[in-house]
């Protein structure tokens, strides 16, 4: 099968070649940024565009290198924010989704609210968060945790309802325990369909935290881009949406690093689709 | 073939210790399935009674019942009307004493084959270690000893049926029941699944409920054929064969087996379910 010696994917399972691969992969992303900067700082001089419209690269790195320490801080703040909002809205949406899964009479009182309260836009709600909640932490937390809540929820639900007749028909002629039944049939087989709405939520719950500060802060990134573009101070705009896009990056793909090792045999998961591949 | 270490604090082969036999009784079994406007007589006024250590098979065409008579037997669905009876006790909840070849292979994505296998053992509250030689052996004589630790992406249809039989026997169930077990192999592997099915009947003495599309299937393995018809699905005839065993290969060559596939082709050519050929002597 994998006697094409042109072929170095076919056996893409072992450790060495898998790092390669991914190695590879990140020289290649690292390129093409360094590529996008270059054009953008030779784009910036040769065209005179003025720094507060549009600050090169170069500028902007000089005026965060004196301030990161500042940044950083309320970089800390933001992140606090969206992994204690995500973490409880994991927390909260995945034990009700499998009550909802596994009582009917929680999906037709329960499922129908949460369709319904996930079409409201909850962004429109931040403002009210500041009402009820003040100034701190809470409505933050609270926003990011809304925002996360509605997908993983909703998939979550249809990752524990989607077992096919047979495997359920399978475990109950073992005469296993319900508890046994989930742990090792219902729960493994609704991760591929949790993780998906864990990433849905990841990449949800950075713009929920700004938002929030946005409303109402005096601290956090979404806090700093607001007085920086007060201040017209662009290449702090720039540097502050930079470093936000890598806390968003970060969270994303630790998730699905998490995704990658704890559902290593999902289709979406298989990094080897050359495996059957027999063309040569 | 079947020569695998006896499954951990399981009945030894040949001879169970009383209480882990079966014997079922179907009577006047009627299930219908009902969904929204539409009602599907599946089974009509069925009456079956399978005896301790027999071996039964059915065949039918497509739809006429026979998955779902399975089913009731298993205590997985329940009859609309009649009763079904295992060991003399009515079926009201999924019986557990018995192992199951589904038509579809069910094996779970995230488990390599033999952890596929061992799901049975742990579902049961037992110590899959304890059951691992036998699981080997068991694959083995399925010709899956090298696909152990694969998942079941990387099996063929055939592989993967394979695997969902030798989950239905690592613990030694005292009552197997397969519906269409064969039905993905190719010809050869089948002929010899049907041969090392036979001489682990032979050495084991389960009860057997055998659902098969192949009438010549049927006959060389069953004691009793029983012959079902669609619409609604109900019981024609059913056949005793008489062939000494072990039938092996050679049992095709018998008057006694070609007399009874002619008996059930006939059946299904005046039922309607074959037409055309009518002057053949029998189908291919
Ligand atoms: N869960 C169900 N809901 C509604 N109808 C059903 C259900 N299960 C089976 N049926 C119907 O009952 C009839 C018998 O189905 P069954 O699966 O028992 O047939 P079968 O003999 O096993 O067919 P095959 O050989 O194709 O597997 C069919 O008409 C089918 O449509
Ligand atoms: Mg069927």
């Amino acid at each position: 099968m994998s006697d094409n010696p042109q072929s170095p994917t076919a056996l893409p399972n072992k450790p060495s070649q898998a790092w390669a691969q991914r190695l590879k992969g990140a020289r290649q992303f690292l390129i093409s940024f360094v590529i996008l900067f270059l054009v953008w700082e030779l784009a910036v001089h040769a065209f005179d565009v003025k720094s507060y419209l549009l600050p090169a690269p170069s500028l902007i790195w000089q005026e965060f290198s004196g301030r990161w320490r500042y940044v950083l801080d309320n970089t800390w703040v933001t992140t606090s924010e969206i992994l204690v909002g995500y973490l409880i809205a994991i927390a909260v949406s995945v034990p009700l989704a499998v009550f909802v899964a596994y009582f009917p009479t929680m999906e037709r009182t329960i499922y129908p609210i949460i369709v319904f309260l996930q079409i409201v836009p909850k962004i429109a709600i931040a403002p009210l968060f500041i009402i009820w909640f003040g100034f701190g932490f809470t409505p933050k937390i609270l926003l990011v945790f809304l925002l996360s809540f509605f997908p993983i929820v909703v998939s979550s639900i249809a990752g524990f309802k989607s077992i096919d007749e047979e495997t359920m028909e399978l475990a109950k002629s073992t005469g296993a325990s319900s508890w046994m039944i989930f742990r090792k049939i219902r729960l493994p087989h609704a991760m591929p369909a949790i993780f998906t709405g864990l990433k849905v939520a990841a990449a949800l719950s950075s713009t929920a935290a700004v938002v929030a500060e946005f409303v109402a802060s005096d601290k956090g990134l979404g806090y700093l881009l607001l007085r920086y573009n007060g201040d017209i101070e662009t290449p702090m705009v720039f540097a502050t949406i930079m470093v936000l896009s890598i806390v968003g990056l970060v969270v994303y793909y630790a998730v699905e690093y998490i995704e990658k090792i704890s559902i290593p045999w999902h289709v979406s998961q298989r990094s080897d689709t050359s495996r059957f591949d027999v063309s040569s | 073939m079947y020569e695998v270490p006896d499954a951990p604090g399981t009945s030894s082969p040949g001879g169970s210790p009383d209480g882990t036999e079966i014997s079922i009784a179907i009577n006047n079994v009627g299930k219908i399935f009902q969904s929204d406007n539409k009602e599907t007589i599946a089974l009509d006024g069925v009456d079956l009674s399978i005896k301790r250590h027999e071996f039964v098979a059915i065949v039918g065409p497509s739809g006429c019942g026979k998955s779902t008579l399975m089913r009731l037997i298993a205590g997985l669905t329940f009859p609309t009307s009649g009763s079904v009876a295992v060991d003399h006790v009515v079926v009201d909840q999924a019986i557990t004493n018995l192992g199951i070849v589904f038509q579809k292979p069910v094996l779970l994505e995230w488990r390599n084959v033999l952890n596929n296998v061992l799901l049975q053992v742990e579902m049961r509250g037992l110590n899959p270690k304890d059951f691992e030689d036998r699981a080997h052996e068991l694959l083995r004589s399925v010709g899956l000893s090298d696909f152990a630790n694969s998942y079941p992406y990387e099996l063929s249809g055939g592989m993967q049926q394979r695997a969902g039989i030798v989950r239905a026997l690592i613990h030694d169930p005292p009552l197997l029941m397969m519906d269409e077990p064969f039905g993905a192999l190719d010809a050869l592997t089948r002929e010899q699944m049907r041969i090392d099915l036979e001489e682990l009947w032979l050495a084991t003495k389960k009860t057997v409920l055998f659902i098969t599309h192949s009438i010549d299937e049927a006959v060389l393995l069953a004691d009793r054929v029983v012959v079902m018809s669609p619409r609604p699905g109900k019981i024609e005839t059913i056949i005793d064969i008489n062939l000494e065993r072990p039938r092996g290969l050679a049992a095709r060559k018998y008057p006694e087996f070609e007399k009874a596939v002619d008996r059930i082709t006939e059946i299904f050519l005046a039922k309607g379910v074959l037409h055309g050929g009518r002057n053949r002597a029998k189908p291919v």
